[in-house]
């Protein structure tokens, strides 16, 4: 944050809203994708900035006010949201943080995302990487049928299914489970599609290594060819995560209390709940928000490498 | 993803054939026959795919033909086309198709062409870029709930920021209550809806201009190309499989419109909003029936598959001109 207000004085001295963002950001790969500094601050680029700057503004100032909302009292949310004064912590204190935890069970939904989202995310990894693996090397009956099926079910989304699969969900009893949340979603075919593929690329010399020495296919697997696959582990391990954690759809219909009720619909429901109290909304929503933005600014490479990643497929 | 494609791609590498484990078994050392184990890998796959997507999409076309309810003391029955004929004849299903059509129309190329200009800009070598990039994207990581709950304070006409901006430069004559307003709270959505997922895309297409041969710049600058004539006639052919994805993605997506107007207005003001996913949940789980949201349900997976058709057909037709 110092260095970053060092080197941006003038019209580009205005409150950098993502503080988190500006602490992180000039590691890494900033030095190196700058021209060299030279005589400090090239001055004459400052109006490349405008844009910048004012797109930033549009991008990050729902989170500013988030934020600050998460800590104001619920009256001044409401005084205080029509103009400037929305974006400045007025009257501070952490009792929207207590009464998100005592009135919407903050604690009890956040637990709940995340045994639900660990469970798909590692689950989903082992499961949809075997059958990725199976289908690029192995010779079984069916592997074609089996390619042809997870290429055709990539093609339905969830919603397609969500009406008659709510109906199996409630014959065999399992509304108002984790199960329920977790078991459906743990096979995927665009990802059993996308270890298919990087699997395909890797040479066969090193299994074939592995296998002169008396390696069985498990070990293999766990010990050749997962260390390989790290970036497409990395890559399916954040889209699961971040379909998961916001998922909203399926909890709407499978779960009544909140017993077993994820973040995303513990506020789709606190937001409607009366009284509403905006400051406690904020802080909830500050507290869903906080934990992905700290994953996504610490693992920011992989993120981003993911994402785009997924691109390259199309 | 279309299957032609996928499969088209699976077969160059299909050519080689998949790993003989028998040919290098050692002596001493015992190798399961490769029969079980590829069934053994793949099987957990298989039987979750068939019970939790094959079997529910096939229930969803059986049950759309028959009376189904979640709890019912009447018999089950066929009813041939009588769901459809119903949800084709109910006015808040028509408005969603609308909306729908609507929403798509807008966000696609607007989403796209705004994602390829914050990509060029985010590609720019100067300091602090990767800042920019880190804000642009942030709103990607905010989960659709959190996003809309935030929004809808945002929009609201008393007490939310953006009429309080605009009273305050018109000097109060405009103040347009955004989700309050039939007329443009589906407008409201739409606009937030690109706030939230438009860091995607950029992603996917700074990846692709990272790519781009910067020689290609250098050669076209020594002939006297304007920036302009740069970016049409090296950048936009050089990204020409991210923008078809960008667009078919967004597309496909767009269909399942759904958090955002579950949480912001759920479906309203006057059905304003209703897309065929809120129509979805409040007929097959709001009022149990079942069967008719299974039939909105093929409905909506029809649309997505002609819809993708078309796309790649027409995309292809470009390809060949």
């Amino acid at each position: 944050m110092a260095t970053l207000q060092a080197h941006n004085p003038g019209p580009n001295a205005r409150p950098q809203p993502d503080a988190a963002a500006a602490t992180v950001n000039p590691t890494a790969d900033e030095g190196r994708a700058t021209p060299p500094p030279g005589r400090g601050f090239p001055w004459r680029s400052l109006r490349r900035y405008v844009p910048l700057v004012l797109l930033a503004v549009f991008f990050v100032f729902p989170f500013l006010f988030m934020v600050v909302g998460a800590f104001k009292p619920d009256d001044r949310v409401l005084a205080d949201g029509a103009g400037w004064k929305a974006f400045v912590p007025f009257g501070a204190s952490l009792d929207n943080f207590t009464d998100a935890f005592s009135r919407a069970e903050f604690g009890r939904l956040f637990l709940n995302s995340v045994l639900i989202t660990t469970c798909i995310v590692l689950g989903g990894l082992v499961v949809n990487s075997l059958a990725g693996y199976a289908l690029a090397r192995m010779r079984f009956r069916g592997r074609k049928i089996l390619l042809g099926m997870v290429v055709t079910l990539a093609i339905i989304p969830f919603q397609a299914i969500a009406i008659p699969l709510l109906f199996m969900m409630s014959r065999i009893e399992w509304l108002d489970t984790y199960r329920v949340q977790i078991i459906p979603f743990l096979a995927n075919p665009f990802f059993i599609y996308l270890f298919y593929s990087f699997f395909l690329g890797i040479p066969r010399e090193l299994e074939e290594a592995a296998r002169v020495d008396g390696a069985g296919p498990v070990t293999i697997f766990t010990r050749v060819i997962v260390p390989i696959a790290r970036p497409v582990y990395a890559t399916v391990a954040i889209l699961s995560f971040l379909f998961s954690w916001g998922e909203l759809l399926w909890p709407v219909l499978v779960t009544r209390g909140s017993t077993v009720r994820p973040l995303s619909q513990g506020m789709a429901v606190f937001q409607t709940q009366p009284p509403i109290q905006w400051g406690d909304i904020m802080a909830f929503a500050t507290m869903t928000t906080l934990p992905i933005l700290i994953l996504f600014l610490v693992f920011q490479r992989a993120f981003v490498q993911g994402v785009s990643r997924t691109g390259l497929k199309g | 993803m279309p299957t032609e494609d996928l499969l088209a791609r699976s077969r160059p590498n299909a050519r080689d054939g998949p790993t003989r484990w028998f040919g290098y078994r050692r002596r001493h050392t015992f190798q399961p026959a490769e029969q079980t184990v590829g069934w053994l890998f793949s099987g957990p796959a298989v039987v979750l795919l068939t019970l939790f997507i094959v079997v529910p999409f096939l229930l969803a076309v059986g049950l759309s033909f028959t009376n189904q309810r979640l709890i019912s003391p009447l018999p089950v029955r066929l009813v041939g086309m009588e769901n459809y004929r119903r949800i084709f004849a109910d006015p808040v299903f028509q408005r969603s198709l609308v909306n729908n059509a609507v929403f798509t129309v807008v966000v696609v190329p607007v989403q796209t062409v705004f994602a390829l200009w914050l990509a060029v800009l985010v590609n720019q070598r100067i300091r602090f870029i990767s800042l920019f990039r880190t804000a642009y994207f942030a709103p990607v990581v905010m989960i659709m709930a959190v996003a809309a709950t935030i929004w809808k304070l945002l929009y609201d006409p008393d007490i939310g920021i953006i009429d309080g901006v605009l009273r305050a430069v018109t000097g109060g004559h405009l103040s347009p209550g955004w989700l309050r307003s039939s007329a443009l709270a589906l407008i409201a959505v739409i606009f937030m809806s690109i706030w939230q997922g438009v860091g995607f895309q950029m992603v996917v297409l700074l990846a692709g201009l990272q790519d781009v041969d910067r020689e290609l710049y250098e050669a076209a600058e020594i002939d006297g190309a304007n920036r302009w004539q740069q970016f049409r006639h090296i950048t936009v052919p050089g990204l020409r499989n991210q923008l078809v994805f960008v667009a078919t993605v967004t597309t496909i997506l767009s269909f399942r419109l759904f958090d955002q107007v579950y949480v912001m207005t759920r479906g309203g003001p006057l059905d304003a909003t209703q897309t065929m996913m809120t129509r979805l949940v409040d007929v097959g789980f709001n009022q149990q029936a079942i069967a008719r949201g299974s039939a909105i349900a093929v409905v909506f997976f029809l649309i997505v598959c002609v819809v993708t058709l078309v796309q790649r057909l027409l995309l292809r037709e470009r390809e060949a001109d």
